[in-house]
């Protein structure tokens, strides 16, 4: 392909992209748009916190006791050092609040893609097979269903940390959180597949497909999947939401990311000892943090389910 | 007007339903931990002593300012210098119903000594406790032990019979209660003014009035609730919300709210108890360290890098709010023995303890654990996190494994083989004298002869053996001060500690509620008189 086409290729993406109702509907949305700019300026302080937050918070070398308790810089005995104040240890909150927002999200990333990975094989096996194999899967998922997730997700943890030797906890937490998250998370995109799939799987494509003598799991693959995938991506940007939300809630008990390299929910839980002697910033810059964060991407949630839903067009 | 009269019948009714409420007075109270056992001996730990006072009751004890008493003894008498006659009272009854007798204290003093019991080195300084007569026993020490009746404050009486019933002869540690002897740990039969009525460990205690009880006792509390909660700024909002009567620790920072909240006050006053870190001097490789094939712990001067790295005022303003005495010693001032001229903290100085490191061979720096209980001292587990930070500046890693008391001292005990490379400790002398502090934390471990059991990281120096030997028996205060200066000097030159500080005692009451603050920071529920 020569440099020519495929300059031509992405400006013909996109083309399409700038004429396409999704990009119509988000330019329609001034509410829409602020969503999209807050978690992108999240993902990226996220993201590039270790180049761009301007102190290292988790670098022990670099923080100093006596600056520990320094208010907001707008506030009496701020310093113009740190922004959002420091914590009991010295460390700037909003480098904190930074690299305890790429744990969140990176927790909250991991654990909807995994949670996605089940729900989704799970959904097509369940509703492409169906029989005893469907109303198996569907049983499990009612059962989970009437349990609320972040029980689920308590349990899972409890019961990694029981099994494993105490040493390995702050190692493995992080992927142990994954873990339950996405195990309570799965059932949605699993019965939404279900339902998509059930109503492909009639259609003409898919039996011409069959006659051809296409392999089961290719056609639950190739052609199956993808017109199930749209629902798909919008309880997946909503269950972000609901994963940091219970990473958070998660951490705070306690059972979460160690402190060692704290989440959002931890600074909370860390903070909340501080409430009542005045230390207000230490506790309410992340809660709000993460807030904001939650709202972002569950507005963003909200108008791709919107846009994506073609009786609403 | 039919209505009316139901109304009025009613509330008359709810009146009187709570007339007798006027004579139940219930005491609630929160720690911030639980009591690891209900066993008197598996732990020599203060809060959960303390707990235990509450239905233990010892020979001597101390009141509120910390004057020694008689408890179960009502007089005592040094026959010669090793034997001391204590004259027991009469008419005590255990809980269960059985006398107290001389074979009771006989059976305490052998049990002290069994191997799940955290009381050897109180247990090791008698060498016979001999009968007299049902009311009258001959305690033996090895050595002459002027501090004798001090040590008494905290062996618990236990009786004979009930133990022997129940197959609790032998004391059982934390560690081990749950599977053997488990049945003290769980059950208690002592004479105190309380019996516990129900035991949920980690969530309730209820405990109610032992109506046999010998004393006439100040308190007017019938049943008492403990809870403990681990979260402090839960337990001080339990106080000010009125839930709780009493709460302790109350983390520093909170005084002034709690103050201003109405019915609720901060109760402050100095602790003798000394926080200190510890460091692991005798195995020949530091079982958490980077440091393969050494222990630079045995280097007199990694130690005193350490000390020098650590900077005891930022620690005081900024995590103790102020509220502590910054040490040098491992003595408070309000324990015999003390000597201000000695209490010269290490100074901070960061270049210095670079320089020693690198001296030392250590000069790219090396990473360590440091073991740390988080619900035990005040603020425990940040003042290991801000040590950790000032060791980070002179090229120190230290990791701080923080977690509840009751693992960590399950794993740093000296039962557990002391599985630690550094650890942070307070100690607050049972007996209120320097000799408790000698022959627990700072003579070389000796398992044969009781001594040295809570020198965890095993720091030894053979000269100081013998002046806390003298120490203990000198009777006479000038030339014990200076044995016990020179004792003090040897281990300051070794570095074999690091103390860090006192802490304050830092409690909050409802108004109305009268109680001691104790320096050693016990709560004694016969002290205490609601409104």
């Amino acid at each position: 392909m020569d440099p020519l086409s495929l300059r031509e290729n992405v400006s013909d993406t996109y083309v399409r992209f700038r004429d396409s109702d999704i990009y119509y509907s988000f330019r329609r949305s001034p509410l829409t748009i602020v969503a999209a700019v807050i978690t992108v300026v999240f993902v990226g302080a996220a993201v590039f916190a270790p180049w761009v937050a301007p102190h290292h918070p988790f670098d022990l070398t670099t923080i100093d006791l006596l600056d520990a308790f320094t208010p907001p810089v707008w506030a009496e005995g701020g310093d113009s050092r740190f922004l959002l104040g420091t914590d009991d240890q010295g460390r700037d909150m909003l480098s904190t609040i930074m690299f305890g927002a790429r744990i969140s999200l990176g927790v909250g990333f991991a654990s909807v893609i995994f949670a996605m990975v089940i729900g989704v094989s799970l959904g097509l096996l369940s509703g492409y097979v169906g029989g005893t194999t469907d109303s198996i899967i569907m049983r499990i998922a009612d059962i989970q269903l009437s349990f609320p997730a972040i029980l689920i997700a308590l349990l899972i943890d409890g019961v990694v940390r029981g099994i494993l030797p105490r040493d390995m906890h702050d190692e493995v937490a992080v992927y142990v959180l994954i873990f339950a998250i996405g195990v309570s998370g799965w059932v949605q995109y699993a019965r939404t597949v279900r339902g998509s799939t059930m109503v492909e799987k009639n259609k003409e494509y898919v039996q011409a497909a069959r006659v051809m003598g296409v392999m089961p799991w290719l056609i639950m693959l190739r052609h199956v999947l993808p017109n199930a995938m749209g629902p798909v991506l919008v309880i997946g940007t909503i269950h972000l939401a609901v994963a940091i939300i219970t990473e958070a809630t998660l951490s705070f008990l306690g059972v979460g990311v160690p402190p060692t390299s704290p989440s959002l929910g931890t600074l909370i839980r860390v903070g909340n000892d501080f409430l009542f002697s005045g230390e207000w910033w230490i506790t309410v810059f992340p809660g709000i943090g993460l807030a904001v964060l939650v709202l972002a991407v569950n507005l963003l949630g909200d108008w791709l389910r919107d846009a994506l839903n073609p009786k609403l067009r | 007007m039919q209505f009316r009269k139901i109304l009025l019948a009613a509330v008359a009714t709810t009146a009187l339903a709570f007339v007798p409420g006027a004579d139940a007075k219930t005491f609630r109270y929160a720690f911030q931990g639980d009591a690891q056992s209900l066993d008197p001996h598996g732990l020599n730990e203060t809060f959960t002593l303390g707990f235990l006072s509450t239905v233990y009751e010892t020979l001597t004890a101390y009141d509120g300012d910390m004057n020694l008493v008689p408890q179960l003894a009502t007089s005592w008498e040094v026959t010669s210098p090793t034997v001391w006659r204590f004259n027991l009272r009469k008419g005590v009854k255990f809980h269960d119903g059985g006398d107290l007798t001389a074979d009771d204290v006989i059976f305490t003093w052998k049990r002290t000594l069994t191997e799940g019991s955290d009381q050897k080195v109180r247990g090791g300084l008698i060498s016979d406790v001999r009968k007299v007569d049902e009311h009258t026993v001959d305690i033996e020490t090895a050595t002459p032990t002027p501090t004798l009746a001090r040590e008494l404050t905290n062996i618990y009486i236990m009786d004979k019979e009930w133990a022997e019933k129940n197959d609790a002869v032998e004391a059982a540690s934390p560690k081990t209660a749950g599977r053997e002897n488990a049945y003290a740990s769980q059950n208690e039969n002592g004479t105190g003014p309380f019996t516990v009525a129900e035991r949920e460990p980690d969530v309730k205690t209820i405990f109610k009035r032992f109506d046999k009880h010998w004393g006439n006792l100040k308190t007017n509390v019938t049943e008492v609730i403990f809870t403990p909660i681990s979260q402090d700024a839960t337990r001080v909002a339990a106080l000010i919300s009125g839930e709780l009567d009493l709460v302790y620790p109350v983390p520093v920072q909170d005084w002034d709210r709690i103050n201003s909240a109405p019915g609720a006050k901060a109760l402050a006053g100095p602790e003798a108890r000394t926080i200190f870190l510890g460091m692991d001097q005798w195995r020949d490789e530091l079982l958490y360290s980077s440091v393969k094939g050494k222990n630079p712990f045995k280097d007199a001067r990694v130690r005193a890098a350490f000390a020098h790295a650590i900077d005891l005022d930022a620690i005081k303003a900024k995590v103790m709010r102020g509220a502590s005495t910054p040490s040098g010693l491992m003595l408070a001032p309000q324990i015999a023995g003390y000597s201000k001229d000695l209490n010269n903290p290490y100074a901070y100085d960061p270049d210095k303890s670079k320089k020693l490191l690198a001296e030392a061979g250590y000069g790219d720096g090396f990473s360590l654990t440091l073991d740390c209980p988080n619900n035990r001292y005040v603020n425990d587990e940040k003042i290991c996190q801000a040590a950790a930070g000032m060791l980070a500046k002179v090229g120190i890693k230290v990791d701080v494994f923080a977690q509840p008391k009751s693992k960590y001292f399950a794993k740093v005990s000296t039962q557990n083989d002391n599985d630690t490379s550094m650890y942070l400790l307070g100690w607050t002398p049972g007996s209120m004298d320097v000799s408790n502090v000698l022959d627990n934390l700072i003579v070389c471990m000796d398992k044969e002869a009781n001594k040295g059991q809570f020198n965890y990281g095993r720091y030894c120096n053979e000269k100081i053996t013998p002046i806390a030997n003298q120490v203990r028996e000198e009777t006479d205060p000038a030339k014990r001060q200076a044995l016990v200066d020179s004792a003090f000097k040897i281990l300051q030159d070794d570095v074999g500690y690091l103390p860090l500080h006192q802490q304050p005692l830092s409690w909050g009451v409802r108004d109305g509620v009268t109680v001691a603050q104790r320096a050693d920071n016990v709560l004694d529920i016969r002290s205490v008189v609601l409104p």
